[in-house]
């Protein structure tokens, strides 16, 4: 493409580096709508990003960090209007003055990628079609269309360019699908691409190939990003430099080096601290084995009627719990570790395999003993604005389970009064509904439920993997806490490792439904013994830099 | 995608099985079909010899076995008034039934799925709320009721009759019943679409074409079209699978001498040959209309395809 903006009207506005900006934003404030928790989702916010530079742009949610994003792509909702401001994409004003020249520039100029790759694809047309759609709407001449996508889905590495061309996006993985999104971006070379948490949705492995993707083309394409995360760790493996948004205002901002080394404003040095709370985790101590798992095995059955298949989803998994300690599950998302869990509340009828309560074989437990088992058991799940029934009381969803189990309502309500007590919640939040809280605050009523039976086992599965990372830690703080209060055994599922690394005394790291390493947290960490484990390791965003895991 | 259109032909086959032993059994419950078919006052001979005819008197499996038969080789019976085949009868009956009911769907589409789609776009804007409260009205409000209003406005302001229309050749005849048949389906089309093209447009994908630079018009009709039209052709489907039989009682009150129609009477003289027929008829194009709408899915939703 043709850099026409190196005229003669072209602001010269050179960075300290020497380099020409490529995009300017200038003290720019974004309305809240009336009743909002502040007045403008965002004011003063001014940065500029030069060529081949990544801004980083980090903040928890509801920082306004995605305000400014689609404030730049002109894509705001209607009842959040720009009200001051200026943003400048080499050197000409966002928005152009006729609102139908945007849509020339997005996708040209402008690109942007999204949190969940796969929704960002029209599910009933081939993906090829949807990046010549691209080069389409841009007016470049039919007959380099598919020349030009099939050049692309290779340079961003995607293994057989023709199927992909070929493919629909359901049958994407996540990583894939990413993948697809920033061909898309890129196809015609844009001066910026905004990426809103492109990995926040990812496991691991591929999260990191995703970033170090983006930098590489960024370098091979002279690109530059403006990379909006909640995670101190990506940002650790990506910026160049940083910009740390808090209640819509940046609250510092300098380069990766100087923000990461030495934060100065109070929220960032937390946010920091939080990303690094990896290391403190509690004394050992020897105690009492609530349940132990011999040999699991589970298969799901798919296929049509006519040709049945048995997918293994677990296979010969052996664990053990002990009464208030934490035994972390670690894996990639389809490695079986949310199987494992189902299996032990008996929610899945499992192949093979032994499960002992108390040394009590409860394996092919039914109907009544079965019920009395799972008040022992009890879970939380990831989502937890599913996971609450939007039109119960939050008393109420409390005290249900403990009433099913036999316990009066007197002493179910004053159980589910010192839950969200202990929770960190106040009295008041009974008589409330789920919409009115927070994710966070939503988890924390999860968990509460969870208790309400007094289990001596509680299952997290993936249970804070939706939050942001200084909610992370106050959750993960929260479980801690109340297993030394309450002393029961906690099995964590996770796929992060630096949470398993913060939260665990044992570890299992589980792939392809298989066990492939076990043992204290400290020694996993220290000599993974598996190749796998080591590339999961390996794969943390932010490990390669200062150490931020227990090494 | 084999099994899946394998197991859609299944069931399409066992719906039609079931439809037609129910129909068998109910027959038989709902009196001696002998003692309906013989004159009022016909001695009990009489009526035992009819049974005898029509093998009323062997044992219930094998009148079963030879009612599969008759339908396997398309003999229906006959009406008892006029002798004639149930089958002829019904297909004299049919083009005007077609034609009623072609036109209402299309007048329901092309009323109801702009006026959804403008809705939608608007969201909350009056527009939007007169939109939605006339397709409330619309269908809320019964056929009978629609039909004769527009018959009285004919007669008392224009001076024009409407209500007389027995010949379906005439094709400014058929737009009294159309409109008033596919009024109500109008609402609910409106509704559906309204809520379905919503749906799609809020969906992700939507956002990220707009930041790829597809323009708005394009962004609608390529992206949101295809996927708001998934769950309409269901509806549509099924109110395709009501053509042949919904519009009994719009039938009755414009006098349109359709398959509506014929069943009315033929359930007032007791003709049970006919009405059986037209239950059947009715019950088949459910079916088809079901299975085609299942076919269109593989076409519309590549998900499905993979299955």
């Amino acid at each position: 493409m043709n850099r026409q903006t190196e005229g003669k009207n072209t602001r010269q506005s050179v960075e300290a580096a020497g380099r020409r900006s490529v995009i300017e934003v200038d003290k720019l404030a974004v309305a809240l709508p009336q009743g909002g928790d502040r007045e403008l989702a965002v004011s003063g916010v001014s940065f500029r990003i030069a060529e081949r530079e990544t801004l980083c742009l980090v903040g928890e949610s509801g920082s306004g960090k995605t305000v400014v994003a689609n404030a730049v792509m002109g894509m705001l909702p209607r009842k959040l209007p720009v009200k001051s401001g200026e943003v400048l994409l080499e050197g000409r004003p966002l928005p152009p003055q006729r609102a139908v020249e945007f849509n020339a520039i997005r996708g040209r100029r402008l690109a942007m990628i999204f949190q969940d790759a796969a929704a960002s694809l029209d599910p009933v047309q081939r993906v090829g079609r949807q990046l010549e759609e691209i080069l389409a709407v841009h007016e470049v001449p039919r007959p380099e269309w598919r020349g030009r996508v099939l050049k692309m889905l290779e340079a961003v590495r995607l293994p057989g360019p023709m199927e992909m061309f070929d493919a629909y996006p359901h049958q994407l993985s996540g990583g894939q699908a990413q993948r697809i999104a920033i061909a898309g971006a890129l196809l015609l070379d844009p001066a910026l691409l905004i990426a809103d948490e492109p990995t926040t949705a990812l496991d691991v492995t591929t999260q990191a190939e995703i970033l170090r993707l983006i930098a590489t083309l960024q370098q091979e394409r002279g690109t530059s990003v403006l990379f909006i995360t909640h995670d101190f760790g990506v940002v650790f493996q990506i910026a160049h430099s940083i910009c740390v948004m808090k209640d819509g205002m940046i609250v510092e901002s300098g380069t990766a080096r100087q923000v990461l080394r030495s934060p100065e404003h109070a929220y960032t040095q937390r946010l920091l601290a939080a990303a690094r709370n990896a290391r403190n985790r509690r004394p050992v101590r020897r105690s009492e084995k609530v349940l132990s798992v011999e040999n699991l095995r589970l298969s799901y059955r798919t296929g049509t009627f006519l040709n049945r298949k048995l997918k293994p989803a677990v296979r010969d998994v052996s664990l053990e719990l002990e009464a208030g300690k934490t035994l972390a599950v670690v894996g990639e998302s389809g490695s079986g570790k949310s199987s494992i869990a189902r299996c032990l509340l008996h929610l899945e009828n499992f192949n093979g395999g032994t499960i002992r309560f108390h040394g009590e074989d409860v394996t092919k437990l039914r109907g009544r003993s079965l019920q009395n088992l799972r008040s022992k058991i009890q879970i939380v799940l990831q989502d937890p604005y599913s996971a609450l029934n939007p039109r119960q009381t939050i008393r109420a969803a409390i005290v249900e389970g403990p009433l099913i189990h036999g316990v009066n309502r007197a002493e179910a309500r004053s159980r589910a009064e010192r839950l969200l007590d202990l929770t960190g919640l106040t009295a008041q939040a009974a008589d409330r509904y789920p919409h009115e809280f927070s994710g966070g605050q939503r988890q924390r009523i999860c968990i509460a439920r969870a208790l309400a039976v007094e289990p001596e086992i509680l299952i997290a599965d993936e249970a804070v993997s939706s939050l942001d990372v200084s909610l992370q830690a106050q959750i993960l703080d929260l479980f801690q806490e109340l297993q030394r209060k309450l002393g029961f055994a906690l099995l964590f599922i996770t796929h992060d490792l630096r949470i398993a690394a913060a939260i665990s005394n044992q570890i299992l790291v589980i792939k392809d439904g298989e066990a492939v390493e076990a043992g204290p947290s400290r020694e996993v960490f220290k000599n993974p013994k598996s190749e796998y484990t080591r590339q999961l390791l390996a794969a943390v965003p932010g490990v390669s830099g200062d150490g931020w895991l227990p090494t | 995608m084999t099994s899946y259109i394998f197991l859609k032909f299944l069931r399409a086959i066992a719906t039609l099985v079931v439809t037609v032993s129910l129909v068998f059994v109910f027959i038989r419950f709902s009196g001696d079909p002998a003692a309906a078919l013989a004159p009022p006052d016909a001695p009990q001979e009489v009526i035992d010899q009819y049974a005898k005819a029509m093998g009323l008197d062997k044992p219930l499996w094998q009148q079963y076995a030879g009612y599969i038969g008759g339908i396997l080789k398309g003999n229906f019976g006959y009406s008892i008034h006029t002798g004639k085949p149930a089958l002829t009868l019904f297909a004299e009956r049919l083009p005007a039934t077609l034609l009623l009911g072609g036109t209402a769907l299309l007048i329901a589409l092309l009323a109801g799925i702009p006026l959804g789609a403008v809705a939608a776009l608007n969201r909350r804007s009056m527009l939007d709320q007169v939109v939605m409260a006339f397709s409330v009205f619309a269908f809320a409000m019964p056929n009978f009721l629609f039909g004769l209003i527009l018959i009285l406005t004919g007669a008392l302001v224009f001076n024009v009759y409407l209500g007389g229309s027995s010949d379906a050749g005439n094709w400014a005849a058929v737009l009294p019943p159309a409109i008033t048949l596919g009024l109500a389906a109008m609402g609910s089309f409106a509704r559906f679409t309204r809520s379905s093209l919503l749906e799609t447009i809020n969906q992700p994908f939507m956002r990220a074409a707009e930041a790829r630079g597809v323009p708005f018009r394009h962004r609608l009709l390529r992206h949101a079209a295809p996927n708001a039209a998934i769950p309409l052709v269901t509806l549509v489907g099924l109110s395709l699978g009501s053509l042949i039989a919904g519009s009994v009682v719009t039938e009755q009150v414009f006098a349109w001498p359709g398959v509506g129609q014929l069943l009315v009477r033929s359930v007032a003289t007791r003709d049970i040959a006919t009405v059986q027929f037209i239950v059947l008829a009715v019950a088949f194009t459910m079916v088809l209309a079901n299975f085609t709408v299942d076919m269109l899915y593989l076409v519309m939703d590549p998900r499905i395809r993979a299955k």
